[in-house]
Parts: C-alpha cells; structure tokens; sequence
C-alpha cells in the first residue's frame, strides 16, 4: 500500500526539480590558476636576492641580523653598532637596495605577528635611514611568524627568531 | 549553485499510530554526554539505474554513510549503521517498521532512497523518524546533479539535526583555509578549499608566495587573504569559481587582517606604516580606504558584527593585546576584555550573540567566547597553541588551528560553543588559518 505513495512522492520532487536547472556546477569548477603571477600586473617588480653581496654585507658589517626582547621592537645598542656597519656597506654598495625583514617568534598571534614584525623591521629602517641611508633604498616587509630562524619551541629559538634580517636585493 | 528541494507527499500509515510520548529532541548542551542513538541504513533505490556517479544502489548507501559521518561530527548522536544495521526496503523508506528500530536501540531512524531521474539528477529522499513514538517528523526530498550526491547528503543531515536539535543547519557548508607543508623554517602554504565534511579538497595557489588568513565573503564566492607575493605583505581577493586574484591596496604597503563586511560590500584590514598598525576599510572592488582608528597601538583582527554596525577587534594600545568594540565608522571604541589574559583574533558570531576569539596566557593559546560587551567568558580548549577561530553559520561551532609544539605542525579542529571535545578536521597535509562558508543554496 505504500507503492503508491511513494511514486507520487517522486512525481511530485520531479516536477519541483524541473524548474531549476539553470544550476552550474560550481563543484567540478576550476583548476589550479595562475594564482601567483599577479606581482607583475599589480606593478611590482620581483625582488632579487643577491647571495654574494648578502655574503659581503655580514663579512663587513659582522652580521645582517639584529634581535629583540619578548613583544619589544626597541634596538639594544649592540643591534645599534650592527645597523650602523650595514649603513655604511649600504652606503659603499649604492647599486643595491635592502628589505628590512621583520619577524615575529610563535608566542604570539598570526596577525598580531605581522603587525610586530612591522614595528621591528620599520626600527630597524628608520636607524638605516638615520645613518644616512636614503629611504628610497630600502624597502619594509614583516613575515610575522610564518619564518621562523630557528625550529625549536623554547627560549634559544624564540630569540633567535624575534629578528631583523636586511636582505640585500636588486 | 541552487540545490532544489523537493517536497515529498506525507506517508500513511505511520501518522496515524503515533503515540503520545513527548518530542524527540536532543539536548544541544547535555548532547555532548548522551548522544541520540540514530539509525541510517543504507538507503534503497525504486529501481538500480546507473547515472554519472554510479549506480542508484551505491549511491544509497554512499548517502547514508555521509548522512552518518555528518550526524556523528554534531556530537548530538551515536549513529548505528549504516553498516551493521538491516537494509530495508524501498517502500519501507516512508513507512518503516518502528519495532525493529526500537529493538535495535534506536530513538530515531533516518530513512530515505535514491532514485535516477530521466533528466541526469538524482533524487534523494530523506525522512526522519522518532522510533519511540512510531511516527514520521520530517521529511524532504532533494533533486541534484547525480555527481552532487554528497550535498544531497548533507543538505538530508541538516535536515535531521536542524529538526532534532532546533538549531540552524550548518553541515552543507565549506572550509577555506592554509594547506601547509614542510619543514617548519621553509614551510608551503597554499590556500585550499574543501566540503566541511573533508572531501572536494583542492589548492587555489600554487604555493610559490606563502599565504595565510583566507576568509570567505557573506555568500561564498570569494575569498579575502594575505599573501607574500613580491615579497610584500598585501590583501588580495579571489573569485572562488575562476581563481582570478586582485590586489586589494595598491602600492608597496602592507595590508593585512582581513574581512568582509555581511553585506559583503567592504572589506575592513590592518594598514601597517611607520611602525604603526590601523585599521581601515575599503570598497570589496577597490577604491580609497577610509581609516578607523588611529592609536599608536597596533590595532588588527577586525570583525564585523552580524547587523553590520559594530567591529570588533585586537588593540596593544593598552599595552597588551585586548579586545575592543566599535561602531563601523571608527566612533565609540570600547575595551571589552579584562580578564588578566590577552585576547586576540576576534571573531562576531553569526548569529550576535558571541564573540569567539584566542586567549594568551599561561604560556598557552586557548580558544573561548564571549558576550559582545564582554561578560560571560567561556574557554572551549585546552592545548598549547589553539588559534584562528571562525564561526559555523549557525553559530554553534567554531572551528580553528592547532599547532604542535617543536614541530609546528598545524591541525584543523572544530569544537561546539557548548563545551565538549574539540574534533579533528582531516586533511591531507597541515591545515592553518580556517575559515567557515556560509550555508550553501
């Protein structure tokens, strides 16, 4: 005695599915894109990293890296002497230009990271462009948390993870 | 895509017989401790026909497997089946023997069919039965594409857990978020985007800029995230369906922090210069962004409230990250987070009435919510770095990442706004940075 009412049933979700087959099949949509190759059309052009130079920057300025205190951005003086020797090999190499590179160790938030990233790359600048580096040449970016130096989750690697790194580019 | 829903004709028999027991329903809150035994056989087809996704008879029990696996991932209900449990018959579907079920220790049956259409879609029958009281509660039909069987499937276990629990439906939904891989100093992260369920997985980036923080926009189709490309940190916008990517802000500043407005119109974000991070917000296609704060602090993590009039949001400017409300034109900012803890990453509930967001303290991130003004403050986990919350439509949920200490490895969980133990979103590589989609059509 059910039969019936179930071809009904079934009438009836064909007559109200008949009226919508307009649907497109958004889950068999698209490949993998050209996601990525956007930086030439948004204007930029790619920076270059320059090992040789990069390698001559920490031999004259004794390192390109300087480090912070736990959620601070302040640069001790011993990060002062290190940025004041990368001014002056900035200023002896004027055909290439540097990107202040902020991070973050993983004690803190994703997004709060890059904002503190921010704070220490853009100390780290403002120092370079106090010793006489035209601002022009250097270039600002904050990887937050996502790259870190050292792999470990303890107080050794936080620090050396709380960092500026100046990548020398062309 | 528009998913029709096919009203099926009411059944005899088992109306007439129902008994005067009170209504089957599950307790949300006390749910997670006593979960409804529920039966799902496999379900039967009318007549086995073949279509583009297999024959009419797998796919009856491809759906109930789905079905169950849905159902188990609420925490409201112990499924039995659908292997193990007897396979009915077709016409059985809307007229089910109640005291077999009963006997089996089933308070709730879910029944239905699959049945190959002349024009290449499927129907789905769907009917929830309360086996205690021998009565039908519900029921629907759904016709789809027969390779669309899997939302068919979920759009059936919405029904039975929005009936059963009287709450919004949220499993026919996606997650966005950061595929990652390698090793934890040179780590691949791709923006990938998946059914809440796991399967459909695939990457929308390549992987050669990293990524993070992909969110979806109020109606899905388009995601807002954060990538390195030319080596800066900068908002972009994708079209889900073509890939097709567009940088928000032009110019070498960073951007970052970003969300869509519910009426998916604006887009609100972090501007960092100077050492400075605001907030500010800008047309969903482009234009001049318009500030809203302007604090020596660093003010991120912005979120709008479900009406579209307030943000909700991190600020340092007290000296450690709290939370903080304010009107969407920057007036009015109000701390709302005292708890002796920082708070970050924010998050508005769908529905109003939470803000879910990462507590630090105690050397651990946890994840917690709390009312809008603040009070009430609940923590849902319990590990050493849980992060990144975002909110299933219906406001029940809350998915997020954990991270591994040492390794870094990333893992998506979801965990319910009632308490209860979080879950595990399989996926295949680390998973970071999930962002829930609003109820599919």
């Amino acid at each position: 005695m059910n039969k019936p009412i179930l071809i009904g049933m079934t009438a009836l979700a064909l007559a109200i599915g008949g009226c919508a087959k307009k649907t497109p099949p958004v889950e068999t949509a698209p490949p993998v894109t050209a996601t990525d190759t956007g930086a030439a059309a948004n204007g930029d052009v790619d920076l270059v990293e320059l090992p040789a130079m990069q390698a001559d920057l920490v031999a004259k300025a004794g390192s390109d890296t300087v480090y912070f205190g736990t959620d601070e951005y302040q640069l001790d003086t011993a990060s002062q002497a290190t940025l004041a020797a990368q001014a002056r090999w900035m200023l002896a190499n004027t055909k290439v230009r540097a990107s202040i590179e902020g991070h973050a160790d993983e004690r803190g938030t994703r997004e709060y990271n890059i904002a503190l990233g921010e704070r220490r790359a853009n100390a780290a600048r403002d120092y370079l462009v106090a010793q006489g580096v035209p601002a022009a040449r250097l270039l600002v970016v904050s990887w937050g948390k996502e790259r870190p130096a050292a792999v470990g989750s303890n107080e050794t690697a936080w620090a050396q993870n709380r960092r500026v790194v100046t990548v020398v580019v062309r | 895509m528009k998913l029709i829903v096919a009203l099926l004709a009411l059944p005899l028999a088992a109306a007439a017989s129902a008994q005067d027991s009170g209504p089957l329903e599950v307790d949300v809150v006390g749910g997670i401790n006593a979960p409804m035994a529920i039966a799902v056989p496999f379900m039967p087809t009318p007549a086995p026909l073949p279509t583009p996704a297999g024959d009419t008879v797998q796919l009856g029990r491809s759906v109930a497997e789905v079905v169950a696996a849905d159902l188990r991932s609420t925490g409201l209900f112990t499924p039995l089946g659908p292997v193990g449990v007897r396979a009915y018959a077709f016409p059985e579907a809307a007229s089910p023997f109640y005291a077999e079920w009963r006997n089996a220790g089933a308070s709730a049956l879910v029944s239905g069919y699959v049945e190959a259409r002349p024009d290449g879609r499927i129907t789905v029958g769907c009917y929830l039965h309360d086996v205690s009281a021998g009565r039908e509660l519900t029921h629907q039909g759904f016709a789809v594409p027969a390779t669309e069987w899997r939302r068919a499937a979920h759009k059936c276990a919405d029904t039975i857990y929005s009936r059963l629990s009287g709450e919004q439906p949220f499993l026919d939904t996606r997650v966005v978020y950061v595929a990652e891989t390698g090793p934890k100093n040179a780590r691949l992260k791709r923006i990938a985007i998946m059914d809440s369920d796991g399967s459909n997985h695939r990457y929308l980036t390549t992987g050669k800029a990293t990524v993070v923080t992909p969110r979806f926009s109020p109606r899905g189709d388009k995601l807002v995230y954060m990538s390195y490309q030319g080596r800066m940190a900068r908002v972009y916008v994708m079209d889900v369906a073509s890939g097709a990517e567009r940088l928000l802000i032009p110019g070498r500043v960073t951007t970052f922090a970003p969300r869509f407005s519910p009426d998916g119109r604006d887009i609100v974000f972090s501007m960092a210069s100077g050492g400075n991070t605001d907030l500010y917000v800008v047309g969903a296609n482009g234009g001049s962004p318009r500030r809203l704060t302007a604090t020596p602090g660093a003010d991120t993590s912005p979120s709008y409230s479900p009406d579209g009039r307030q943000i909700v949001f991190e600020s340092d400017r007290s000296g450690t990250q709290q939370l903080y409300v304010m009107d969407a034109d920057g007036s009015n900012q109000k701390r709302i987070t005292f708890g002796g803890a920082r708070y970050a990453s924010p998050v508005w509930s769908p529905r109003g009435n939470m803000i879910a967001f990462t507590r630090i303290g105690g050397g651990g991130f946890r994840i917690g919510v709390m009312a809008p003004g603040g009070s009430g403050e609940k923590t849902l986990t319990d590990s050493w770095q849980d992060e990144g919350p975002s909110w299933a439509p219906n406001g029940q949920f809350v998915m997020f990442h954990r991270t591994a200490r040492g390794s870094g490895d990333a893992t998506l969980y979801a965990v319910s706004v009632n308490g209860g133990r979080a879950r595990i979103l399989p996926t295949p590589l680390g998973g970071s940075d999930p962002s829930w989609s609003p109820l599919q059509n």
